[in-house]
């Protein structure tokens, strides 16, 4: 009888330990897999911008300044290995150049009528929207498995099977949220 | 995110095995009721029933329904921005893919989304809500789809539905027989005296009884659904304006939409067979208020995250209990509401010559531009070999089209 007791305790310890191990394993399975998102994102704004840059060129060749910086900031962010801070910085970089290259573009009026840099504009515009929202779901996903890994009693289970806690991809700083500022 | 799923999932079981529960009750005292012992019977159509109409509704449910939306589907090329809209939402919801994007060629903005699981999801739009709404507004209607999509409620909205016309189904087959055949078997079973009697009242009670429960069963869960939707919207947008604009504007249009009937309604954002005058929703509204769902989106304050909308929700309805599962609002995190990123895609009138443009192209319109910078359309059946200018007279050469 007490055998009997003893058993069903060991199994009930031994479902909730493997449920627990499951629920973590599946957590940073997703933070991997929404890193990818972001990455797939970053890669197709890498491949958009020479295009923007050939684009521009005609219109706004005394801007030479700005597209000079976009197009250094992009080898930069191409260039770049490290971990996820690294490249998160290296990005924040090349959004700021872009977004001041737009910013620019809005006093040629002949570039905002030419039908192939508005489809670019979109695009690019539209690829910065997916990096943010991927990285809004990495952030998410890291939150949740940072919390699995800190919070108790899951917290056993990740420190006996060595979860480590992940990297948030930060916007650069509050001044990153605004729009740039240009003066004429 | 995912404990909103499972939690929906919990619920989505209780209530269709009640309903099933309702459903297979009605079956074996009808069949009783009919004949003693028919009770075995009943049960098996009654399942029978449910089983074919879940079957059809399963596989080929959603193309029903876009063939009943006249809905059409869209390439990339055809509306890029629409495309990209749906891509970016998707990607804050989580989902594996993006969802097909349809369009229905009406002038009423509305929106709803179909697809049994996130990989079969779709997106139907109608011009009307194309030229209406800016890209925030636009970001906050695809999201709020996208939140039915993630959420799973496609799926359980289908299962309930099923349910719902099983027992309606049953109940009507039940009352025809008693009607035409109920004489007769009532002198060939008078040995079952006063048990035979009970059975009967009982049967006649659920048949009226059971159709009514399923049906308000059905639009309270509907109502629920498109509150979580919005809360959704919310937090993938982190920009609970954008949709709260969306809706406002889209509550002013008077335009009717022509292709939603009365089974059909549940699944837009908005009621397309319209709201009553008082905007007050009732136990028989398939929706909420515009004017309470745009209130609790806008009492949000600086937050967008579930715990944001639940307390919006109990603020602005005055109910204690709020309409975010318990085991979702636990695990939700709190969110700041971040204004978009992205620039304004134009003016209306160039959003209504861009959805018109499409609408064209779709319909295998030619497209010849002219000099003078009017560009000339002209449809498929057009047999003239020159068309010329209205505005400038220049005459241009036109390759037939048609084959």
């Amino acid at each position: 009888m007490i055998f009997l007791f003893f058993l069903i305790v060991v199994v009930l310890v031994a479902l909730w330990v493997m449920g627990m191990y499951n629920g973590l394993v599946g957590s940073r399975n997703e933070v991997r897999n929404s890193w990818g998102q972001i990455d797939v994102q970053l890669k197709r704004r890498h491949d958009l911008i020479p295009n923007l840059v050939e684009a521009v060129k005609g219109y706004m060749g005394h801007e030479r300044n700005t597209l000079e910086a976009v197009t250094k900031a992009r080898q930069q962010a191409i260039q770049v290995t490290g971990g996820v801070e690294e490249r998160a910085k290296a990005e924040n970089a090349l959004s700021q150049t872009l977004r001041s290259l737009f910013a620019v573009a809005e006093a040629y009026p002949d570039l905002k009528a030419n039908q192939n840099f508005l489809a670019l504009q979109e695009e690019l515009t539209s690829t910065e929207n997916k990096i943010s929202f991927a990285r809004q779901y990495y952030n998410d996903a890291v939150m949740r498995l940072n919390n699995k890994i800190q919070m108790f009693p899951s917290s056993i289970i990740a420190t006996s099977f060595s979860f480590k806690m992940e990297k948030f991809f930060e916007v650069e700083a509050a001044e990153e949220r605004q729009a740039p500022q240009v003066k004429f | 995110m995912w404990e909103l799923v499972r939690a929906n999932q919990r619920r989505a079981a209780t209530l269709v095995v009640l309903m099933a529960a309702l459903l297979f009750l009605l079956g074996y005292t009808l069949g009783e009721a009919l004949a003693p012992g028919a009770g075995a019977g009943g049960l098996f159509v009654a399942f029978l029933v449910w089983i074919g109409l879940t079957l059809v509704s399963y596989y080929q449910g959603d193309s029903i329904f876009l063939a009943l939306a006249r809905a059409r589907r869209i390439e990339k090329k055809d509306n890029p921005v629409l495309f990209n809209v749906v891509e970016e939402m998707s990607i804050a919801a989580g989902l594996p893919k993006p969802p097909d994007v349809y369009i229905i060629d009406e002038a009423a903005p509305n929106a709803f989304a179909t697809g049994r699981d996130p990989q079969h999801a779709v997106v139907a739009v109608t011009a009307g809500l194309l030229e209406t709404l800016n890209r925030d507004e636009l970001q906050g209607v695809i999201a709020h789809e996208l939140g039915h999509v993630a959420n799973r409620d496609v799926l359980y909205m289908m299962m309930v539905g099923v349910m719902m016309g099983a027992i309606v189904l049953l109940a009507d087959a039940g009352a025809r027989m008693f009607f035409y055949g109920g004489g007769r078997r009532r002198t060939s079973s008078r040995s079952g005296g006063q048990a035979q009697l009970i059975i009967l009242v009982v049967a006649i009670a659920l048949m009226i009884l059971a159709p009514l429960v399923a049906q308000l069963i059905y639009l309270a869960i509907s109502r629920r659904r498109e509150y979580l939707a919005d809360a959704s919207s919310a937090l993938y947008t982190r920009y609970p304006e954008g949709l709260a604009s969306a809706l406002e504007k889209i509550s002013r249009s008077t335009a009717k939409l022509g292709v939603a009937t009365r089974a059909t309604a549940p699944m837009y954002i908005v009621n397309p067979l319209g709201v009553s005058p008082r905007g007050l929703a009732d136990l028989s509204s398939t929706h909420p208020p515009i004017s309470e769902r745009i209130r609790i989106l806008r009492s949000m304050g600086a937050g967008a995250g579930l715990v944001h909308y639940d307390q919006a929700f109990r603020k602005v309805t005055g109910r204690a209990v709020g309409v975010v599962p318990f085991g979702a609002l636990a695990a939700a995190e709190t969110r700041p509401a971040a204004p978009p990123g992205a620039p304004d895609a134009g003016s209306r009138l160039e959003r209504v010559r861009q959805t018109t443009d499409m609408l064209w192209r779709l319909n295998r319109y030619s497209f010849v531009p002219c000099a003078c910078g009017t560009t000339l359309k002209f449809p498929p059946a057009y047999l003239g070999r020159q068309i010329a200018c209205p505005h400038c007279g220049t005459v241009h050469k036109v390759q037939p089209t048609a084959a």
